[in-house]
């Protein structure tokens, strides 16, 4: 492996585990396209992001609690609930046509981004928020 | 609550295995806008959530010898100092302006999933 292609991988890590850490996100969505980049295949990139994952999430959730915004009980629950999620996600994906849920999962994104934007809009629920 | 909290997992899950997005994505704006957590709350637990998930995941394709541990240190190190910053960065900023960028990034993934 080059410089080049180690500098390549490590400056999109650090991207996308400031992505992560700021939204609360895993920053899969930067590690898969890099990792294929890097020539895994698209199998190895989603499993090899899920264990790079580990660190960035590790270190995000380590500094959310120094800043006490971390909701314990919630996060355990989601993160079990998740699991059994992703098991019965499987059995759908592999009986509908992609792109049909693709798109169908892209509109929701904007209904979504679209109500969150006129959240943030409105006169502030949350009194207490600079 | 409770319920809803369950249901957010489940979705979420199934979300990412159906469309292979991150759970993040599906469980930050659920909290926000069902259970009225502050963004920064939001985040902060979506992030708590997915180490669990992605734990699950990794040991799953690990028996399958699909995870390939050097590459993953190589993104996945550096990413994690990314994240110490971007947690740094996301105290500094507002809850609003927090919601609205997060907003912004659903857009653009929904644009980029119809596009690509």
């Amino acid at each position: 492996m080059s410089a080049t292609t180690v500098l390549f991988a490590v400056s999109l890590g650090f991207a996308a585990g400031v992505l992560a850490g700021f939204f609360g996100v895993g920053g899969g969505i930067l590690f898969v396209p890099t990792l294929v980049a890097l020539g895994l295949t698209q199998l190895e990139a989603e499993a090899t992001s899920l264990l790079a994952i580990l660190p960035t999430v590790a270190a995000g959730t380590w500094r959310q609690r120094h800043y006490g915004n971390v909701h314990w009980r919630t996060a355990l629950t989601l993160g079990v609930t998740s699991i059994a999620g992703a098991a019965a996600g499987v059995q759908i994906a592999t009986a509908l046509p992609e792109d049909v849920l693709r798109r169908l999962f892209a509109v929701l994104l904007l209904c979504v981004a679209a109500q969150l934007a006129w959240r943030s809009r409105r006169a502030s629920p949350y009194p207490s928020e600079p | 609550m409770a319920l809803k909290v369950l249901s957010i997992g489940l979705v979420a899950g199934l979300f990412s295995a159906v469309f292979g997005v991150g759970g993040g994505i599906v469980i930050v704006p659920l909290l926000i806008l069902l259970l009225g957590f502050q963004s920064r709350a939001a985040a902060a637990t979506s992030i708590a959530a997915i180490g669990i998930t992605a734990l699950a995941g990794t040991i799953l394709y690990a028996f399958e010898g699909h995870v390939d541990v050097a590459h993953a240190a190589l993104v996945g190190l550096p990413a994690a100092v990314g994240a110490v910053v971007g947690t740094g960065a996301q105290q500094r900023v507002s809850g609003r302006a927090l919601t609205l960028a997060f907003a912004g990034l659903l857009a653009a993934l929904a644009v980029w999933l119809l596009v690509a």
